[in-house]
């Protein structure tokens, strides 16, 4: 009833290829980012936006970088980390040499440097498959976080290897250091991450998109048919990386302000990222955010109900809440391997009969 | 369950409606994680303190403290968190001590955004000892770079003379992190005027392995020992040092490696092992008799279990840490006149801290450490660090050598140097103090 699509009908090619054919889905979505845009900004305090929506936001977008090397290209990777310090640091790089250049060429430079980098190390993917190519972009983790702890450059020659990202404005506003206003903050990461969601959804119905997909499922039947695995592959490690780095520059720039490269970029990171969308839902830009949701804001939600809600020690809450993370995790595989998302189209299509299922 | 949740509602409910004013203190704690063994000592003495205010005297002044422990687990994404959670909540949170170079790096310009003070009791920024660059910053009563200019003044002491350091092999094996790399610079410095000649031996987080390490000592063979590590790293780097058969009474380390979980993993092997201290071992001393009998016999401590392991290094320095923030406070109201201190008060306090011997006597601490006193130019007060050793017979860390003062014409200039350098980046007019 909720999803009757009686009366919807497409007249022209366009119509019926849009990016979300069903009225109430547009409907639900420019109504959540006007809410995100207009409401949020308003009613959201700093806790909010910087430990929440902020870090929420970033790893969605990482999330949706690795889900298009890893979902729908299907080249497994384990370098996210990696390819994260790789923006951070180019950003605090262009940041540091170049004062007055714009945060937005910036981060598009960190991102198209992460891309350099990301299709070097994915060179090696048209030899090696699945898990054997896991290890080689773990190889790559280890490689670029070793390279930035070592070579004080990339640190400029601090005295503790920390990099911090200098006070910068737009348009006479500040957009990063600890002046700047959280709110803003968070509608600069907003409006990357919609911007690049939209570009992302786009890119995975596109001829690059269906010819990573047809890689993914089979690639033998892919190079048959005429699609180059070569290509194919390193365009899908350029985009992932390039969304990846920007991720990364997010992260150290917008949302912490300073970084330690094994600390903030560490193997956890790539993993962490990794679980967001297997939890989310592999192949699914919607996933990436549910997945960043899950793994981001529950142990959060739960940490607080365990120490202001149930008044549990500090150090017992988080073992509890530890363990409770894992015991979701492995349930909501069993329940539904394929992700949240999997589990919001079940959703929709049972409220799509609704109220009278067969 | 029901009940649970009932009651805590109950209990907000009731806590909204008493207004007087209370001291919000947040403690950033970590007993989870890889360096939880250590985390625990230092949170459970700096959380027992407050706690004994609370109970013996009611408070600072007649204002009573309201602890709110968040824990972080020495990861900084979750203390940014647990800073942005505790820092509006009461009254509005009046002073952070992090624990951890991470989480200090990422809260120097929030706090000075928000205008609450920082206390990073010898770790974090060390050029944040510059008060003119960082008002809202305080590392009493030293800082890295100053220990390493300690440690090297003891070895020229058992040597025989600053000159007998010509030609010596010191070697630093440091956790491989923004921690670990700080004493660097200065030894750097230390080696051109003195003559010596250093070995960089990093250790990688969490620091288990460590065999290679230990290997080129073994076939280097320095002089001497240096040690930057925290957790885990540093009792494998004491049982590595004792099955290579290190003198260890060359192995020095810093003052976050030297508590007893450091070297009581290593038995009898680690027996003469040397560390920095700014303050005594053990439970001797009258405060902790009132610590025994206000919190724990009282059944108010934080960790209960904890009793018997009182006095040990790392509770003791949590105890401090918690005695110079209260002596801050206390100085903050007296300067303010009031008994309600805000965040800016405190920072007062801070900037005017003095701590002597007669004021460490009426706190039951008599010979527990020196006199610190703090400036306006100079937040990291009067420094000073002594050579403890451990005993594995008699299980104690006793000190073994005088105070020593760092060596300023080194530091000072190299801390001028860096905070220049972050006042340019951030844009930062260095006040003047005088």
């Amino acid at each position: 009833m909720f999803y009757r699509e009686a009366g919807q009908f497409k007249t022209s090619y366009a119509a019926d290829q849009g990016l979300l054919p069903i009225v109430q889905d547009r409907w639900f979505v420019v109504g959540l980012l006007l809410v995100a845009f207009i409401v949020v900004p308003f009613i959201g305090n700093d806790y909010w936006f910087n430990a929440l929506l902020t870090p929420f936001l970033i790893y969605a977008m990482a999330a949706i970088g690795l889900n298009i090397l890893t979902g729908y290209c299907g080249q497994l990777s384990l370098g996210t980390g990696g390819f994260m310090a790789v923006g951070a640091y180019a950003t605090y790089k262009l940041m540091t040499a170049f004062p007055e250049l714009n945060l937005i060429v910036v981060m598009v430079l960190s991102g198209g440097i992460t891309a350099a980098v990301g299709v070097l190390f994915g060179i090696p993917s048209l030899r090696i498959k699945g898990f054997y190519l896991a290890v080689a972009t773990l190889a790559a983790q280890f490689f670029i976080i070793w390279l930035f702890n070592k070579v004080p450059w990339f640190f400029n020659y601090n005295a503790s290897g920390q990099i911090t990202a200098p006070p910068s404005e737009m348009f006479g506003i500040q957009i990063t250091g600890a002046e700047a206003n959280p709110a803003i903050t968070y509608l600069f990461t907003l409006s990357v991450v919609t911007v690049f969601a939209l570009t992302a959804k786009n890119l995975v119905r596109s001829r690059a998109g269906r010819s990573w997909m047809a890689i993914r499922d089979m690639d033998i039947a892919a190079e048959i048919i005429g699609i180059r695995p070569l290509m194919t592959k390193l365009t899908a490690f350029a985009i992932s990386s390039f969304y990846i780095g920007i991720a990364g520059a997010l992260l150290f720039a917008i949302w912490l302000g300073s970084a330690e490269v094994t600390e903030a970029f560490g193997i956890d990171k790539s993993f962490l990222v990794l679980f967001m969308i297997i939890i989310g839902g592999l192949g699914s830009i919607m996933g990436s955010f549910l997945g960043a949701a899950f793994m981001m804001l529950l142990p959060i939600f739960l940490k607080n109900l365990f120490v202001d809600g149930l008044g549990f020690g500090t150090g017992f809450a988080e073992h509890v809440q530890i363990t409770l993370m894992g015991v979701l995790i492995i349930f909501f595989l069993i329940v539904e391997p394929h992700g949240l998302a999997r589990l919001w189209q079940i959703g929709k299509e049972k409220l799509r009969l609704w109220p009278f299922p067969y | 369950m029901t009940k649970l949740l009932g009651g805590a509602l109950v209990a907000s409910l009731f806590a909204g409606s008493a207004a007087a004013y209370e001291l919000t203190i947040p403690t950033l704690d970590y007993r989870t994680g890889p360096y939880a063994p250590n985390g625990i000592p230092f949170a459970n003495g700096y959380s027992d303190y407050f706690t004994l205010l609370n109970e013996r005297d009611g408070g600072i002044n007649g204002s009573k403290i309201n602890l709110v422990p968040c824990e972080t687990g020495y990861n900084t994404q979750k203390g940014v968190e647990c800073y942005e959670k505790t820092k509006n909540e009461g009254n509005g949170a009046i002073v952070y001590q992090p624990l951890s170079t991470g989480i200090t790096y990422q809260l120097i310009p929030k706090v000075t955004a928000d205008k609450i003070p920082m206390y990073t009791m010898g770790y974090g920024r060390t050029s944040a000892a510059n008060g003119k660059v960082f008002d809202w910053v305080f590392n009493v009563p030293l800082t890295y770079w100053d220990g390493a200019t300690i440690a090297i003044q003891h070895i020229a002491e058992q040597e025989g003379g600053m000159d007998k350091l010509k030609g010596k092999k010191i070697a630093l094996v440091y956790h491989n992190s923004a921690y670990g790399k700080e004493p660097i610079r200065t030894l750097e410095e230390m080696e051109k005027k003195f003559g010596y000649t250093l070995q960089l031996l990093p250790v990688d987080h969490p620091g288990q392995e460590q065999k290679a390490t230990w290997l080129q000592i073994r076939r280097e063979r320095p002089d001497w020992v240096l040690m930057w590590g925290w957790g885990v790293m540093n009792q494998v780097a004491v049982k590595e040092a004792a099955s290579i058969r290190y003198p260890m009474d060359h192995f020095i380390g810093v003052w976050w490696s030297g508590s007893e979980n450091d070297v009581v993993p290593a038995g009898d092997a680690a027996h003469g092992y040397k560390s920095l201290a700014f303050h005594a071992a053990g439970s001797d001393f009258p405060l902790h008799k009132d610590i025994l009998k206000y919190v724990y016999d009282a059944g108010k401590a934080v960790d209960g279990d904890f009793r018997d392991r009182v006095g040990e290094v790392l509770y003791n320095r949590g105890l401090i840490a918690a005695v110079w923030t209260a002596e801050a406070i206390r100085t903050g109201m007296k300067i303010h006149n009031t008994n309600e201190a805000t965040a800016a008060m405190v920072r007062d306090g801070f900037e005017n801290l003095d701590v002597n011997v007669i004021r460490l006597k009426e706190l039951g601490l008599e010979g527990f450490t020196y006199e610190v006193k703090v400036s306006c130019a100079n937040h990291r007060g009067q420094g000073k660090a002594a050579v403890q050793q451990w005993d594995a017979k008699a299980k104690r860390w006793n000190l073994v050598s005088k105070f020593y003062p760092p060596l300023d014409d080194i530091v000072w200039p190299l801390v001028e140097e860096d905070s220049k350098k972050y006042a340019e980046e951030n844009g930062i007019t260095p006040r003047s103090c005088n």
